[in-house]
């Protein structure tokens, strides 16, 4: 098998006349942590999109896990493995928190209208065992005794949190996360690394996260992408990105780097 | 007392001025469209109250209280009462003023219903004098209003809900005439009820009661819940029980209190809450806004006449009426299915456009040369006979009620069983966020069509239902109206909730049934209703507790933690977060 759980090919995405993603190229290893990064409106949240399949692409493709998925729906892409939270949260408010990893399980789910309305055993189940296993996931991400709260009524980072355990929910082999600390202090941002590493190590969830902090990508990265205007102007690890002069002039601007370099 | 806190304020005159020329255009309104004069032919009161005197003092008089009530923490009483009072003599300018007009000039040959019959109800009979009294007495009636408002919650509420309560038993007084009779007798009935409208001593003591029993209740209501509350889990369950059997055996019982005419408006109403809880899981559940739903309790009818008619007297049906019902039902379905695959894609007003052409193609094309010879066209289908269980022939309203009694129970329980499993939740994520719910893996398509599916059924039923019923179909019982009935009664009563279906079907099928008064202005009042419901209560009459979440969210407690990177840490840290 590859080792690559997704491998992008000269992905562009084209609004208009704006480019908004360049012939990209891009790959996740298996089981890896990738953080991408760049300045406002270099094109990362464009770039989740178009795998998640809101957006389909101009040019190019994208293979996941052995599946072409560009040109997909959003729903076929989520059931095939490949979740997503968002950059400005956007949780099921009037649901309760329960309720919300219940609705992110839709993809394992089976029963069917007929079984609902006849109320049959195999559909009580599959609900008391979906129950159980959202509860799990919410003591993964570290909710307790919220099951039963509206989703709005929670604190700022525990929304986060449950956007995660929601993502989480339906079992995936990716998970896209969208700037998960944004507004977070100190703490729970560090809260929130170790949560993203141990996706990975427990339940073997491959993470491609969007991030600002640096702090956050260069701790638990193993691989950086840097975006600029729609394109890939580097990658490595994150010692390698760090140095790069192209990375710190799109940052800083040309003269900075300039400086930098120099010193 | 809240209105004694803040009382240096200075009278809001501007809103004074706002309440009273509001009551006074409505006040007028009322008058020039004719719903004045035409409900003073129906008494609620012998001689004292007609149904036109109400609804012109009573805008006065909500208008006062309405006045009160929004002032009620600014201003102080003595404030509250003298803003009642020049709100009222306001409410009663307008009024005055047309109706000076009409003295000298030709008003009538515009608005036809300033007529002198209108001058002798607002004027109580005494000539242009009279006119100089209308304004005393709308001011007394806002004061009042007013005064009504800032009496105790004690005395407020009792008052209230008797003035209602006689009201309502006034405006209803036929209904009860025609149940009580042949318990009570022609002649003791006559002492309390003269046709229709409420003896002076009746209502007298109805007001009484309904106050005395209201004054109880909001005494000790509180306690008596309490001790309910209380009791043994046992004798609590027992109770429930209790009550429940109850509620069946009435409802098992109702057509024989009622005779053959209200039994008739029953079956009505009863069509309209089938039809009500099916549009209900397409708009209320899934959030889809259908305004063709007509077309499938058309198609479920067609079908279930082309299937049992006889052809003529003495002919043979196809089939049976009860081998048939399946048939309109699947067929609406299919219907509905066929239809929602293309137009799903689209999302709100535009959905809500294509469904109402939806409806319009469905009349059009029973009303087409094309089918005509299998439907009939414009002469519909005749000869549908009525249907026949095991010897009993469902022959009349009284019967068939209890065709539509269970096909309200089956609906009830499907949308109950639809609504607490895996799809209902579905449908809630897409009425919440449809692009996050797509990226939680529901497919929108799908899901939207199951919910227009489902919703179909309940129409073919009650269509099937309503042409055996009838026992003739004509294209014309299929008209735009009938959907705009049933939305209205879902939003009136309350999206996605069984309860608010059923009172919403009562008030805007049942009631108007009764009250042939409103005939003439019966969309009149649905729009009036539909602004005021929208204004003051969105989430409908009895609203099911997720709408109301939607609706009211934001006045509820506020996220305990609305600053980004705050508190609310204190949870994860028992919980191990860290390494």
């Amino acid at each position: 098998m590859n080792d690559n759980l997704l491998t992008i090919s000269g992905a562009t995405k084209q609004f208009g006349g704006l480019t908004a993603l360049n012939s990209l190229d891009f790959t996740i290893p298996r089981n890896g942590i990738v953080s991408l990064i760049g300045p406002n409106g270099a094109g990362k949240t464009t770039f989740f999109n178009c795998i998640t399949g809101f957006y389909k692409l101009t040019t190019g493709s994208i293979e996941f896990d052995g599946r072409m998925i560009h040109n997909r729906d959003p729903d076929e892409i989520t059931c095939w493995g490949v979740t997503r939270t968002f950059q400005n949260i956007r949780l099921f408010n009037n649901m309760t928190v329960i309720e919300n990893v219940l609705v992110g399980q839709e993809p394992r789910l089976k029963s069917g209208v007929i079984g609902a309305i006849l109320g049959l055993p195999s559909v009580s189940q599959e609900d008391a065992a979906a129950d159980e296993e959202a509860r799990r996931i919410l003591r993964f991400v570290g909710l307790r005794g919220v099951g039963d709260m509206m989703a709005k009524n929670l604190p700022y980072g525990d929304q986060r949190r449950l956007e995660i355990a929601r993502a989480l929910a339906s079992k995936p082999k990716l998970i896209l996360l969208d700037e998960p600390t944004a507004g977070m202090n100190p703490r729970e941002t560090a809260e929130t690394t170790t949560l993203i590493r141990r996706i990975r190590d427990e339940r073997g969830v491959t993470v491609l996260l969007i991030e600002h902090d640096m702090k956050v990508v260069m701790g638990i990265s193993e691989k950086v992408t840097v975006l600029d205007y729609g394109q890939k102007i580097a990658e490595g690890t994150p010692a390698e990105v760090q140095s790069d002069s192209r990375v710190i002039e799109a940052y800083l601007g040309r003269g900075a780097a300039a400086t930098v370099t120099a010193a | 007392m809240q209105n004694q806190t803040n009382q240096t304020r200075q009278m809001d005159w501007r809103l004074v001025g706002r309440v009273g020329g509001l009551a006074g255009i409505i006040a007028l309104y009322t008058g020039a469209v004719g719903m004045v004069v035409t409900f003073d032919q129906r008494s609620l009161i012998v001689g004292w109250l007609t149904l036109g005197q109400a609804l012109l003092f009573g805008a006065v008089f909500a208008g006062g209280y309405l006045l009160a009530h929004k002032t009620a923490e600014t201003h102080s009483r003595n404030n509250q009462l003298f803003g009642g009072l020049v709100a009222g003599a306001l409410a009663g300018l307008p009024m005055t003023a047309v109706l000076l007009l009409a003295q000298y000039i030709n008003v009538r040959s515009v608005f036809v219903n300033i007529s002198p019959a209108l001058f002798n109800i607002v004027t109580l009979g005494y000539d242009t004098a009279g006119l100089g009294l209308f304004i005393g007495v709308t001011a007394v009636l806002g004061f009042l209003g007013a005064g009504v408002r800032i009496l105790p919650e004690g005395a407020r509420r009792p008052l209230l809900t008797a003035l209602i309560g006689v009201t309502l038993v006034g405006l209803l007084s036929e209904l009860f005439n025609q149940i009580l009779r042949p318990m009570l007798g022609r002649q003791l009935m006559s002492q309390l009820i003269l046709s229709n409208a409420l003896r002076p001593m009746t209502a007298l003591v109805l007001f009484v009661v309904i106050g005395g029993v209201s004054a109880l209740w909001t005494a000790k209501g509180e306690n008596v819940r309490q001790a309910i509350a209380d009791l043994p889990t046992v004798r609590r369950t027992q109770l429930t029980w209790g009550g429940r059997s109850l509620g069946i055996l009435v409802l098992l019982t109702l057509p024989l209190f009622l005779g053959v005419y209200l039994s008739e408006v029953l079956d009505n109403v009863g069509l309209f809450i089938l039809m009500g809880l099916g549009l209900n899981i397409a708009v209320g559940l899934a959030g889809l806004l259908d305004l063709g739903y007509v077309a499938n309790y058309a198609i479920g009818a067609y079908i279930m006449a082309i299937l049992t008619t006889t052809g003529g007297p003495g002919g043979e049906p196809i089939m049976s009426f009860w081998a048939a019902l399946p048939f309109s039902v699947i067929g609406a379905m299919i219907a509905g299915f066929v239809f929602a695959l293309p137009v799903l894609r689209m999302r709100g007003d535009y959905l809500a456009i294509a469904t109402l052409g939806f409806g319009e193609i469905t009349r059009i094309l029973v009303l087409s040369d094309w089918m005509s010879p299998l439907i009939g066209g414009a002469q519909g289908i005749l000869f549908i006979p009525k249907p026949d269980l095991f010897g009993f022939v469902f022959r009349g309203p009284q019967q068939f009620y209890y065709i539509i009694l269970a096909g309200c129970f089956l609906a009830v329980f499907v949308s109950w069983r639809l609504n607490n499993s895996r799809i209902g939740r579905k449908w809630m994520a897409i009425r919440e966020d449809e692009d996050v719910a797509a990226s939680m893996g529901i497919n929108l398509v799908k899901t939207k069509v199951l919910a227009f599916t489902l919703s179909a059924a309940f129409g073919g039923l009650a269509g099937g239902i309503f042409a055996a019923k009838l026992g003739t179909v004509f294209p014309q019982s299929f008209t735009l109206l009938i959907s705009i009935n049933v939305l209205s009664l879902i939003l009136v009563g309350g999206m996605g909730s069984v309860i608010g279906v059923v009172l919403g079907a009562f008030v805007l099928v049942g009631l108007p049934e009764l009250l042939r008064e409103f005939a003439e202005y019966r969309l009149l009042l649905y729009g009036a209703l539909l602004i005021v419901m929208m204004l003051v209560r969105p989430e409908g009459l009895w609203p099911s507790e997720a709408r109301a979440r939607e609706l009211h969210g934001d006045e509820e407690e506020p996220p305990l933690d609305e600053i980004p990177g705050g508190t609310g840490l204190e949870v994860e840290i028992e919980t191990g977060v860290r390494p």
